[in-house]
């Protein structure tokens, strides 16, 4: 059965984005007023930057998802596989968003969200004089558009040879895909750490650690193991997926339970290791945030961990679809929560405050992400034909 | 009562769980089957209930969590507070950061002995308990399944030596226990 849109989730999808559009508008025209509009291009370009970047990392860890599925030869997923590439369909308008971003930024010298693309700081600063090299506009941009030109490649890739799997079969393009697979590994490898520190960690310029890279992508491929809970429970409510069984949901379960510890356990060993060392250089990060934003970074931090390891915990839970559902729209929302920080800790500070701007492009972009990927649905069957492991998929039994 | 035991030995895993579907949708009760490796959905044909291990995980889990919190709070707090690079040491929860990756390690170390030790003494299979396997080519290449006729008094002993051999075992093996 061919998967259509569905009446309802196109009326949702339209409310969403142009409430979106509504309150953005009006964000926009309240933060003019506000201060002469001071922070305006601060706060518009921190909220581009929260939402793309947030998007584009479910759609890029689906991605990386798919091919860790491909290089590991696993067969349990196959039931699923579309599920994970509509996922990952919003790849190319992620990528968009960000570049869009990353222009207004750059033509705005940086917009006080990356202070090294700003002249007339990094003459007083010494700090970011010595990262000149790496912290320019040329090679940001360079790199920038490497790591996206690789993703995008191996995302067609991986599509095209999917959908070609389903009309010709055999093994010949499962190896291809395992190794393709393994090498996509290989470059997200480095990229999601060095991508993570030129995209996010730059905003906080005097500031560095080695583990916000993990961190920052545990954070993705938690969010995007919910959305495909999600959205496989809402195929399969709808009455498609008929190979997926309660196994199949079970084991997506328990990679958003293990995934939240995953992140939990980062975000933790990040956390101790700075307020255990006590280094003034390395402790910025946590008294701005602690300073503006306690109540909703901690929070956000226990969110994130407890409900998942509370509410997840037995083997019921991870196949009950309403609990699974519920855990995964408030971690969702706590991991936005949780890149907000990451953005406006380290630009807004003080002045941040979630206000129409902030709800308006959060839900302008969600309307989007779910049109987009409910739409790359409907592009191809959604029961895979001819991979090699589904008929152990259809038998998966936990 | 004496208690008779008949030890049906197969050669082959798929073909000793076929034997045990059909077996049991005839009303035959199996109480054990042996096998060198786990096979794949056998525990419910044969009607073994689903294990509550993660259950005593849970509860072992949680005694390390609250050892560990009180042995802690009583070493480096209570009886000698202790001054690390100048962490503040007057209540435990200033100082908790310090504690958490101790408090997780022992969490995870009860947990992780409480279920195999568990696990081990639910199977008999402590270090120096007595083999229960009726054969050693159990551990190797044989598949043997276990049935009581004290469980199955609707069938005579000949009914179920002809049930098992149509069935595919290979071979028989009688037990009479005191």
């Amino acid at each position: 059965m061919e998967f259509k849109i569905t009446k309802n989730a196109n009326l949702f999808t339209i409310i969403l984005m142009a409430l979106g559009i509504v309150c953005t508008i009006v964000g926009v025209v309240l933060e003019m007023g506000h201060d002469h509009g001071h922070h305006l291009p601060q706060r518009l370009s921190g909220n581009l930057l929260i939402n793309s970047f947030f998007f584009f990392g479910i759609a890029i860890a689906s991605l990386f998802f798919l091919a860790l599925k491909y290089a590991t030869e696993t067969a349990w997923y196959v039931a699923i596989k579309r599920v994970i590439e509509g996922v990952a369909g919003f790849l190319p308008f992620g990528v968009g968003l960000l570049l869009i971003t990353f222009a207004y930024i750059t033509l705005n010298d940086g917009a006080h969200i990356y202070l090294w693309m700003d002249e007339e700081i990094v003459k007083h600063d010494e700090i970011i004089q010595g990262k000149a090299f790496y912290l320019s506009k040329t090679f940001f941009w360079i790199r920038t558009l490497v790591y996206v030109t690789i993703y995008l490649l191996y995302y067609w890739g991986f599509r095209k040879r999917s959908l070609l799997e389903d009309q010709v079969g055999g093994t010949e393009l499962h190896y291809k895909n395992y190794k393709k697979g393994a090498t996509f590994l290989v470059f997200f490898a480095v990229f999601s750490s060095t991508s993570a520190w030129d995209w996010i960690m730059s905003i906080d310029v005097h500031w560095f650690s080695t583990l916000f890279g993990w961190y920052v992508f545990s954070g993705m491929w938690c969010t995007a193991m919910i959305v495909m809970v999600i959205l496989t429970l809402y195929l399969k409510r709808l009455g498609h997926l008929e190979r997926v069984n309660e196994n199949h949901i079970h084991d997506i379960g328990k990679w958003v339970f293990a995934i939240s510890f995953l992140w939990s356990y980062l975000w933790f060993s990040q956390f101790m290791l700075i307020w255990f060392a006590n280094i003034p250089e390395e402790t910025t990060y946590f008294v701005t945030r602690i300073a503006h934003f306690k109540v909703l970074y901690f929070g956000m931090f226990l969110i994130n961990f407890v409900f998942p390891m509370v509410l997840l915990m037995s083997r019921d839970a991870k196949r009950h679809s309403g609990l699974l559902i519920f855990v995964g729209l408030i971690v969702f929302f706590g991991h936005w929560m949780d890149t907000y920080i990451m953005v406006m800790g380290g630009s807004m500070g003080e002045n941040a405050s979630i206000g129409f701007m902030e709800i308006g492009l959060l839900l302008l972009i969600l309307g989007l992400f779910v049109r987009v990927i409910l739409t790359s649905l409907t592009k191809a069957p959604l029961d895979v034909k001819n991979h090699p492991y589904l008929e152990e998929s259809i038998h998966h039994e936990v | 009562m004496a208690e008779r035991i008949i030890y049906a030995t197969y050669e082959d895993d798929d073909v000793l769980k076929s034997s045990a579907k059909k077996l049991v949708s005839k009303g035959v009760r199996i109480a054990e089957v042996f096998s060198p490796f786990p096979i794949h959905g056998i525990d419910p044909i044969i009607g073994v209930k689903n294990t509550r291990l993660g259950i005593m995980a849970f509860l072992y889990g949680l005694t390390g969590l609250l050892l560990a919190t009180v042995g802690m709070k009583y070493i480096m707090i209570d009886d000698w507070p202790m001054n690390v690079g100048g962490k503040p040491n007057g209540t435990y929860l200033e100082n908790m950061l310090a504690f958490i990756p101790v408090t997780f390690e022992f969490t995870v170390m009860c947990a992780a002995h409480g279920m195999a030790i568990t696990y081990l003494w639910k199977n008999k299979t402590l270090p120096g308990l007595p083999a229960s396997n009726p054969h050693p080519r159990t551990t190797d290449d044989r598949f043997v399944m276990e049935l009581r006729l004290s469980e199955n008094n609707k069938f005579t002993t000949e009914e179920l030596e002809d049930m098992l051999q149509t069935s595919g075992a290979s071979e028989l093996d009688f037990k009479y226990v005191k």
